[in-house]
């Protein structure tokens, strides 16, 4: 990362039709923001869907992303979430190559300290989720490495405020 | 609740809207919606192409401060509309672009949208970048409600182009139409009223200040703003500079009006707002054209900021005091607390530097050419003008002198490509400005290069009844380039001659226009007033000398206050 650039977790509402997630996406390539990550989602309110897009920058940077977003007519709210007040996951599937006991049994030991879950099995593969922080996932990954990982899913990020705060829209 | 064809609906929730005219090409995608236009109460203006009509609409907008309307086919005829698109969105115009579109599916009409159908586009993902909103309709049944919103978008807040993409099936279904519904866009809340908190530190920051300077932006036109303007900077003794959109928001020949800042400003504009303690600027996104190199940019000066965009606060110029609201609202509110607070000044030692520096620094125009010098033509021009007369520019160096010796003294009256810088935009603007402001005489102030790239709208403007004038510098090359070629490039000229062809004249008269050439002022002279008299457009063919520069002006990647030229 540069001087001063930092990551932030930003969570919208937006209104739930088609073609909002294209004039998101639009907006952080025409000016040159760059998304980490980007999960999208119903939400308790049958109109609207959640956004959390991950970016890194400055902060004059981010700022610019908060203020570009806000301009977007679908875009019913948006909020930078702060880092030290929310729980953030992500969940991964991981099909993992143990082509013999020794590795499926240290594999599976793994999974369990990761508080992880197989969830399909062949001769040769354990495919995995894992949940939980970024963090935590990267380093399970790393784990895995030297097994051979066959294929990875990552969902990207997600995020809610700690306690009663939330950027709900009350109606 | 009302049984009625799509077509029908949208021409009907227009007249709802109060449009009285639109610009535009029809071909098979809207074609039903032609069919009603011709009974409609609607005056179709048919332009020669598609960006003509939409910098036509454009034009009228700015002239009127109404929405303007273009409409084109699907396909081609939409991306014909974009480059006019793009323009309004860069000078926050409100224009509605209506295009048709390939069937999406319905009754008599196969499902065609996501096809590679013939005359197929995707509007919508083409001008997602530079739209403020755009809207595909589904159904007949939500085009009232689609237009309302369309309209409401464009015209509020910081206003701007939105499309609305009509697919053949939706203008041809027949259904309950109601014209009643009201509008709810969660996510669109233009703050306009200013924060009190942020207005009373305005006011303590410009109470105290020793050398307050204004720099508007075209937002003070936009949001009519400009007696609100005038009582602050009268009462505050604050010489105005504006940014080339905010060209007309103040006098300029007014006592405190420095002219416009930037690239090509007005070097008494760009020598005093380095000079100033605090910067009242409103209505402006500090363009780079305008501030030059951003760290040279008034650094030690206080600026406080007034947009009605959010994002533009902080977004190229950091500020001390951001004010998101509305011009005319915060000028407002400044005044009256500026008035409790401050005596009405008398003469200080920074109005002294003022007109000092005013006399001092008067652009002057020092070039090759013996006789017609762009200056004394823009001069001349005003003097034979009414002042409410509209002038539209093209872009290059026709642009920058008139921006620099055309004096603009009220709003509105001059409308130009700032942003995106197209080449073509000022005669369609200005046939859309005189169809707006019918009474009133509307010039565009041309090069050779630019109006060869719109010209074919003479067709528009002589068979719909549209006279303007249109004074073309003609250097036979494209001017600012081969100047730029000329300061930087040392002086190699590639691609940038034009020729001498066509002959302006003959052009006009074959379309049925009048055609002068002026070789020197009186020529000029005389043919403006017979144009001003005329009721059929004229073409003014001025020859100038192609050596003759726009100067001073700040080199590419220099500060405001580091013009170079002989001026």
């Amino acid at each position: 990362m540069e001087k001063n650039e930092k990551t932030q977790v930003i969570a919208a509402l937006v209104e739930n039709k088609p073609g909002v997630l294209h004039s998101v996406a639009n907006m952080f390539r025409r000016r040159d923001f760059n998304i980490e990550s980007i999960t999208v989602g119903r939400t308790e309110q049958e109109d609207l869907s959640r956004m959390t897009i991950t970016v890194k920058g400055d902060e004059k940077t981010l700022e610019q992303v908060v203020k570009q977003m806000n301009k977007l007519i679908d875009v019913v709210k948006v909020t930078r979430l702060e880092p030290e007040n929310i729980v953030t996951r992500e969940l991964a599937l991981i099909k993992v190559n143990v082509p013999d006991n020794k590795s499926r049994s240290d594999v599976i030991n793994c999974v369990d300290v990761f508080r992880g879950r197989v969830v399909d099995v062949s001769p040769e593969t354990l495919t995995i989720e894992i949940t939980g922080t970024p963090d935590k996932i990267d380093a399970f990954l790393n784990l895995m490495k030297t097994y051979g990982i066959m294929e990875l899913a990552r969902t990207g990020l997600t995020a809610l405020s700690r306690g009663v705060r939330s950027i709900r829209i009350e109606e | 609740m009302t049984k009625m064809s799509g077509a029908k609906a949208l021409l009907e929730s227009l007249e709802r809207q109060n449009v009285d005219v639109m610009f535009g090409i029809l071909g098979g995608a809207v074609l039903p919606i032609y069919d009603l236009l011709c009974k409609s109460k609607i005056r179709h203006i048919l332009c020669r192409h598609e960006q003509g009509a939409a910098h036509a609409a454009d034009g009228y907008a700015r002239a009127s401060g109404k929405a303007g309307v273009c409409m084109a086919t699907s396909g081609p005829g939409a991306t014909n509309l974009v480059t006019g698109i793009a323009n309004a969105y860069m000078d926050s115009s409100p224009l509605i672009a209506l295009t048709g579109q390939v069937p999406s599916g319905g009754v008599n009409t196969s499902y065609m949208i996501g096809r590679d159908a013939f005359q197929e586009a995707d509007i919508i993902g083409i001008t997602t970048p530079i739209t403020k909103h755009n809207f595909q309709l589904r159904n007949a049944a939500e085009i009232p409600k689609t237009v309302k919103t369309a309209f409401y978008i464009a015209t509020t807040g910081r206003p701007g182009p939105v499309v609305i993409d009509v697919p053949k099936n939706v203008q041809t279904e027949v259904t309950e139409i109601d014209f009643s519904n009201g509008i709810h866009i969660p996510g669109y809340k233009p703050t306009s009223n200013p924060h009190p908190l942020q207005i009373r530190k305005a006011t303590e920051m410009l109470a105290e200040a020793e050398r307050p300077v204004i720099l508007a932006g075209g937002g003070v036109i936009i949001s009519n703003a400009s007696s609100e303007l005038l009582q602050v900077a009268e009462l505050l003794l604050a010489p105005v500079a504006t940014s080339f959109m905010g060209k007309g928001a103040f006098p300029e020949t007014h006592p405190l009006s420095l002219g416009s800042i930037g690239m090509h400003g007005n070097p008494v504009a760009n020598k005093l707002l380095c000079e100033a303690d605090v910067m009242l600027a409103v209505g402006t996104r500090f363009s780079d054209r305008a501030t030059g190199r951003l760290d040279n940019f008034c650094a030690p000066t206080k600026k406080i900021h007034i947009d009605i965009d959010a994002a533009e606060i902080g977004k190229n110029v950091d500020v001390d005091i951001p004010i998101v609201g509305d011009a005319k609202k915060a000028l407002q509110e400044l005044h009256e607390r500026l008035a409790k607070q401050l005596k009405k000044k008398k003469n200080t030692a920074w109005t002294k530097r003022v007109k000092e520096t005013k006399e001092q620094l008067n652009p002057r125009s020092k070039g090759a050419s013996k006789d017609l010098k762009p200056k004394a033509l823009l001069q001349a021009l005003r003097k034979l003008l009414p002042e409410n007369a509209i002038a539209t520019t093209e872009v290059g160096q026709n642009q920058m002198w008139a921006a620099l010796y055309f004096n603009t003294l009220k709003p509105r009256t001059f409308i130009s490509s700032g942003g995106l810088g197209t080449m073509g935009f000022g005669f369609p603007a200005a046939i859309g400005a005189k169809v707006a402001c019918p009474d009133r005489p509307v010039v565009d102030i041309a090069g050779d290069g630019s109006f060869r790239m719109t010209e074919q709208e003479l067709g528009t403007s002589v068979t719909e009844d549209i006279p303007v004038i249109v004074i073309v510098l003609n250097n036979s090359v494209l001017g600012m380039v081969a100047q730029w070629q000329r300061m930087f490039f040392k002086g190699r000229y590639s691609a940038v001659k034009l020729g001498s062809v066509p002959d302006f004249v003959k052009l006009a008269e074959a379309y049925g226009a009048q055609g002068f050439r002026a070789r020197s002022i009186a020529e000029f002279a005389k043919a403006v007033k017979t144009a001003l008299k005329s009721d059929v457009t004229t073409v003014i063919d001025v020859p100038i000398s192609m050596e003759e520069d726009v100067v001073p002006m700040v080199p590419p990647g220099c500060g405001i206050n580091e013009q170079v030229g002989d001026y």
